[in-house]
């Protein structure tokens, strides 16, 4: 059967290139289920995604990389949820302003490292037997560790959210402050925790772009990753399972774009792809119906104030 | 005895004075938190700062330079503010923008048979038309669908930037332009005049102002503004109203959208005079109108002010990055920045401190 190892590295790449968008997305969900939209991700992401190719390259050692750019985007985090939060500053413009300080910080970080190989980097390490499997052993077991690191990651956060106190206080949080509140809930610690864990995966998305997935640093790398990951947090019903399904969904979209290059098709409409596919995910996944059904976080964007209506 | 009671209370209005005071402290604060970071990254701060503001202010040509990127800001930065005024988060204005140029490009280059005098007034047309569709499409997909804005803006923006890197590599690549990612030379009667002397093309920074003041009219003096203003402050107020929630967002988003499409006419045939690079057209006026928008509090004359002012940061930018050897990308730090300080600073002007004096027992 000849087609199998097509589709195998077709499907293996569509969970390489999800893998960032994954990351993200997770982290968003998180943000979002506490009523707090961030929309700093993309800036974010590229601050980690030069954090971790610079740590790792004086350091030789990419988990330390992949750290410090978690850390690093937490702390950008932790900006957005002072403005939101603390302040009570308009959520869309202040995550606006975090993503044009992050391109921008992390262009003056990574004007020495442009052209710079990165020896370091992480590579793919089967897991043996899994591997073997046909389809599904190239789909998710012959990555790097960060990818399987992820595919644990997406089940945990679920079970989690849903099924312990501290995600049904999140989930409160995010649903009805007012009452989380009165049943003695810390609102502000929830969110600024949930905003800064966020800001970590989103760390390590970037992370996994520059030491992994791309091992070099590239200006804009990010490309609009940041944002793709708003829009597969709506698609996701901020559920971090669907989250999976939508992930490799759009890394198959992008890994697309490369297998129709050599029939002939222009790679700028190819790269229109992915943008497009987030438009047309969004229609389908914010239908009032839907919407309805799934419960969209009811106070999402509305900072909380003791004793005040919103 | 002396009793003091401080209380910290919303204020229910904020004076104009105030809010230009607390403007002027966040800006001043953010540049002196970004001068830390130049210090840390081993530039001189004052040198910095001071290559800046004379690069910017300092001669004519730099004052001139300003004026000339100040007018696709105030564009951009007018449609924003009535789309925001509506709480419709238009981020879309640079893709509007590249559209626009296209539009222009496609009426300068492949539409044969104009009479010439009709050419630019059709540049201009056509770039209006071009920037409000691809403003329309997220507004109508907000409205019907309630599709996030901010998503579908920046998509596009995307999908507008690919468009143009298609058009300029592809099909609309010039022959005689050496393998350069450009289109052909638009023929003279397609350029935007300049006062003599300079590249500040008239028409277009005339249509700003111009729009400037139009955008404050239908803010504060029609029906529609008031509308507008209503949907802002209260969507649901509006519908119960009556108020058509539908044709308002349709309706800003295809303003704010045209305007930045008059930006990028601009752009290409009063500087350029041929389709380039998308960030050969834009360094991201289509971003940065955002903060200018915000930093002039929605308010469509403030961003007359505004919009100079990030122009000459873009033109004092672009002297630091060859005195200094900065990437051009500093200017989103000095963005970003400054716009996390304004709202920041913005809590000053909500909220009143009250200090009362209350005699003893």
């Amino acid at each position: 059967m000849s087609w199998i190892p097509a589709v195998e590295s077709a499907l293996n790449a569509a969970v390489r290139a999800g893998t960032p968008l994954l990351y993200g997305t997770l982290g968003e969900i998180y943000a979002e289920r506490s009523g707090v939209m961030n929309l700093g991700v993309e800036g974010m992401m590229i601050v980690g995604a030069v954090v971790a190719f610079g740590v790792t390259l004086h350091t030789q050692n990419p988990w330390i990389g992949v750290l410090a750019a978690a850390l690093a985007a937490g702390a950008l985090a932790l900006i957005h949820a002072f403005l939101s939060i603390t302040l009570r500053a308009n959520q869309v413009v202040s995550g606006l302003a975090l993503t044009m300080m992050g391109l921008g910080i992390s262009a003056l970080l990574g004007k020495r490292y442009i052209g710079t190989p990165l020896p370091n980097s992480l590579s793919p390490t089967p897991i043996p037997i899994l591997c073997d499997v046909p389809i599904v052993g190239p789909m998710f077991f012959r990555h790097d560790p960060l990818v399987y690191a992820s595919l644990v990651l997406a089940p945990l956060l679920w079970f989690f959210l849903f099924y312990t106190k501290v995600g049904i206080n999140i989930r409160s949080v995010g649903e009805n402050p007012a009452a989380a509140d009165a049943l003695g809930v810390n609102v502000y610690l929830i969110r600024y925790a949930c905003v800064f864990f966020g800001g970590l995966l989103s760390g390590v998305a970037g992370a996994y772009l520059s030491v992994a997935y791309a091992p070099a640093w590239i200006e804009g790398m990010t490309a609009g990753k940041g944002w793709i990951v708003i829009g597969l947090t709506i698609f996701s019903m901020w559920s971090p399972l669907r989250a999976l399904l939508g992930s490799y969904l759009f890394g198959g979209v992008t890994a697309l774009q490369y297998r129709l290059q050599p029939l002939g098709v222009s790679p700028n409409l190819l790269a229109m792809l992915p943008y497009t596919f987030t438009i047309i995910v969004l229609l389908v996944g914010t239908s009032e119906r839907i919407r309805k059904r799934v419960g969209a976080p009811s106070a999402l964007g509305i900072p909380y104030v003791r004793g005040e209506k919103p | 005895m002396l009793g003091i009671r401080v209380r910290v209370e919303r204020r229910a209005v904020t004076p104009t004075w105030l809010l230009a005071a607390a403007s002027a402290l966040s800006v001043a604060s953010a540049l002196l938190a970004i001068s830390a970071l130049f210090w840390w990254y081993g530039v001189d701060p004052l040198l910095a700062y001071r290559r800046i503001f004379a690069g910017a202010f300092g001669s004519t040509y730099g004052l001139l330079e300003t004026l000339v990127k100040s007018i696709p800001l105030m564009l951009c930065g007018v449609g924003l503010t009535i789309a925001f005024r509506a709480l419709v988060w238009n981020i879309g204005a640079e893709g509007q923008l590249l559209m626009g140029a296209i539009a222009a490009t496609a009426i300068a280059l492949f539409v044969p048979g104009i009479p010439k005098p009709l050419v630019l007034p059709l540049m201009f047309l056509s770039g209006f038309l071009a920037g409000a569709a691809w403003g329309v499409i997220p507004g109508v997909l907000k409205a019907k669908f309630r599709a996030d804005e901010v998503v579908t803006t920046l998509m596009m923006n995307y999908i507008a930037s690919e468009l143009v890197n298609y058009l300029v590599y592809g099909p609309w690549k010039g022959p005689e332009e050496w393998g350069f990612p450009y289109s052909s030379k638009f023929p003279k009667y397609a350029w935007i005049p300049t006062i003599p002397g300079t590249r500040i093309h008239y028409v277009t920074l005339a249509l700003a102002v111009a729009s400037a003041a139009a955008a404050y009219l239908l803010l504060m003096r029609t029906t529609i503004g008031y509308e507008i203003r209503v949907t802002g402050g209260n969507p649901d107020a509006a519908r119960y109203a009556g108020m058509n929630y539908f044709r308002t967002v349709v309706l800003v988003m295809l303003l704010s959208g045209g305007l930045a499409g008059l930006a990028g006419v601009g752009e290409v045939a009063g500087i350029h005079h041929r389709l380039r690079y998308p960030s050969g057209i834009s360094p991201g006026y289509g971003y940065t109108a955002i903060i200018v928008a915000w930093l002039g509090r929605l308010n469509p004359l403030a961003v007359i002010l505004t919009s100079i002012l990030f122009g000459g940061l873009l033109v004092g930018g672009d002297a630091i990055q060859v005195a200094l050897g900065l990437p051009i990308a500093v200017v989103n730090v000095f963005n970003g920045a400054i716009l996390l300080f304004v709202m920041g600073g913005d809590i000053l002007t909500r909220y009143r401190i009250r200090v009362e004096w209350r005699r003893g027992r």
